[in-house]
């Protein structure tokens, strides 16, 4: 393989793993109230101006602005959650769709508002921006930061999904409400941990998006919303492991159209996206791990 | 134990309950009988604080004094020992035997009473044993019933709402669940009041009866009472004598 093709998948994975990080969000909160929360995104952006804000004060040192990323991550998805979708959880799924819509603008024009519309430039530390030579490709560290954190990430989640007493509740959530409320499930609790939890991997992918790309804007969070959404629809709603495959195969996708056709064809990157979408669904309208709805009992 | 006092529930523009009082004593078993539509499911989401009433009292005789149900969350009922075991059982399709019965017992955090739990659970229907790590949804109507009772037992009931437990089961499965409901009440003194269109089988075996129509109480009385009057049977139940 020549160190073009090389250095394309490094980005292909890295681009993937950003999206991954925001499908797996996606997902988990789409399975617990089947709510397609197109303000997801939007989290991204807020990781983002989290850390552009820690970096400002200048005192807090560079290994804990990550974890406090999390946490502000984890905040502003559960209130969100608690202010602005809980009382319309119980709604037909188009009210809860529009909802998340509304939320969605309301939050990045509160970013035009507070912070301008400009975008800023965003620098990572010495740390992150260094090269290393691995044989024929130069690699940036932050290159292979991404995708350990976000597969780390990533298998945190599914343990805690599938081993605790709070996935445990989540699962039952999603599967009948009901019958979960009959148990002692509180649906409030656990659907404020599903936002947080998504609300915190998605600040830390607009943490790392800012690092790669070097830019970030209160709209930031738009696009690459969208091809989370995608992604979680090509992986299968629901499944976080499918999350995380789709967004790297929509990563590493996007990656090669741009690096393997010609340069005049690369603004068509989004719409190739979702013609890519589009026919996987034709092939596989529950998405190529999801199950279907209808064996459902 | 538990009583609703002139209780009224709206659906729309409907009165699904209109104004129905009834009380089911502590230790002993009640059953509410009628014939579809006549708001027995209704009744038993309201005393687990599932349905708004409209006016009227719901209230339940908690260890720690009185609750009011309308008042209260549904994880609280839970923890006052409320337990509902709804219509079509709806088990965790997707989760294991095993998850379904942990969820029964989701309140209880000693790990160690929740493992005795399952395991007499386990005793009680061994066939639940036997698949504990495969999905409940491969389970037959029969083996659903099993587990939706094993769930609800797994929460320690003081007192249990059952709905349609015998619904599209085999007389014998049927039997065995009955069985097993009067001596959860003999042995452990669990309150019970069970839902059920199978008047004559609830009838038989309930200290005391309610009959429903069109959202209100028609009739009550001790179970044998009730199963004696003919009006009862041909009116509202639909059984030819």
């Amino acid at each position: 393989m020549s160190s073009y093709v090389l250095q394309q998948l490094v980005n292909g994975l890295t681009l993937g793993s950003l999206y991954a990080l925001v499908a797996v969000g996606f997902s988990l909160i789409y399975g617990v109230i089947r709510l397609v929360n197109f303000a997801h995104g939007d989290l991204m952006m807020i990781g983002a101006f989290v850390t552009l804000g820690l970096v400002a004060t200048g005192y807090v040192p560079w290994v804990i602005i990550p974890l406090l990323v999390l946490v502000g991550g984890f905040l502003a998805g559960a209130t969100i959650e608690r202010l602005a979708f809980r009382s319309i959880r119980n709604a037909p799924m188009i009210t809860g769709f529009i909802v998340t819509l509304a939320v969605s603008v309301a939050l990045q024009n509160l970013g035009i508002l507070l912070l301008g519309g400009q975008p800023r430039n965003f620098l990572f530390p010495e740390v992150f921006r260094a090269r290393v030579n691995l044989g024929p490709v130069q690699l940036g560290v932050i290159d292979l930061v991404i995708p350990a954190v976000t597969l780390l990430l990533a298998l945190l989640l599914a343990l805690l999904v599938k081993q605790t007493r709070l996935g445990l509740a989540m699962r039952a959530l999603s599967e009948n409400m009901l019958a979960a409320q009959l148990m002692g499930v509180s649906a409030n609790r656990a659907v404020l941990a599903a936002f947080g939890l998504g609300g915190a991997l998605a600040a830390i992918a607009g943490f790392f998006w800012g690092g790669k790309f070097g830019q970030i804007d209160p709209l930031m969070g738009l696009v690459p919303g969208l091809k989370a959404f995608v992604a979680t629809i090509i992986g299968g709603v629901g499944s976080v492991m499918g999350a995380v495959v789709g967004g790297y195969i929509l990563g590493i996708a996007e990656v090669a159209f741009v690096g393997f056709t010609p340069p005049s064809w690369s603004g068509y990157r989004d719409g190739f996206v979702f013609v890519l979408m589009i026919l996987i669904l034709l092939v596989r309208p529950q998405g190529l791990f999801g199950r279907d709805e209808e064996e459902r009992a | 134990m538990l009583t609703l006092e002139r209780a009224t529930v709206r659906r729309g523009q409907t009165r699904v309950l209109d104004e129905v009082s009834l009380s089911v004593p502590g230790g002993k078993i009640s059953a509410l009988v009628g014939a579809n539509g006549a708001g027995k499911t209704t009744t038993l989401m309201t005393l687990s604080g599932l349905l708004p009433l409209k006016s009227g009292q719901a209230v339940l005789e908690g260890p720690d004094g009185d609750l009011d149900i309308a008042r209260t969350a549904p994880d609280r009922l839970v923890a006052a020992g409320l337990i509902h075991c709804p219509e079509g059982r709806q088990v965790f399709a997707k989760l294991t035997i095993e998850e379904n019965l942990r969820l029964g017992a989701f309140l209880n955090k000693d790990r160690r009473a929740v493992a005795r739990l399952q395991d007499s659970v386990y005793a009680l229907f061994p066939v639940l044993g036997d698949r504990r790590r495969s999905s409940a949804g491969g389970l037959s109507g029969g083996e659903q019933m099993m587990l939706a009772l094993g769930r609800a037992l797994m929460a320690e009931p003081r007192v249990l709402l059952l709905d349609e437990p015998s619904l599209g089961l085999a007389p014998l499965i049927t039997d065995r669940i009955f069985e097993t409901l009067v001596a959860l009440n003999r042995d452990r003194g669990v309150t019970l009041l069970i839902v059920e269109q199978n008047a004559m089988m609830a009838l038989e075996v309930a200290d005391q009866g309610y009959v429903m129509a069109g959202g209100r109480i028609v009739e009550s009385g001790s179970g044998k009472e009730l199963l004696g009057r003919e009006s009862v049977l041909t009116a509202y139940l639909g059984v030819g004598m």
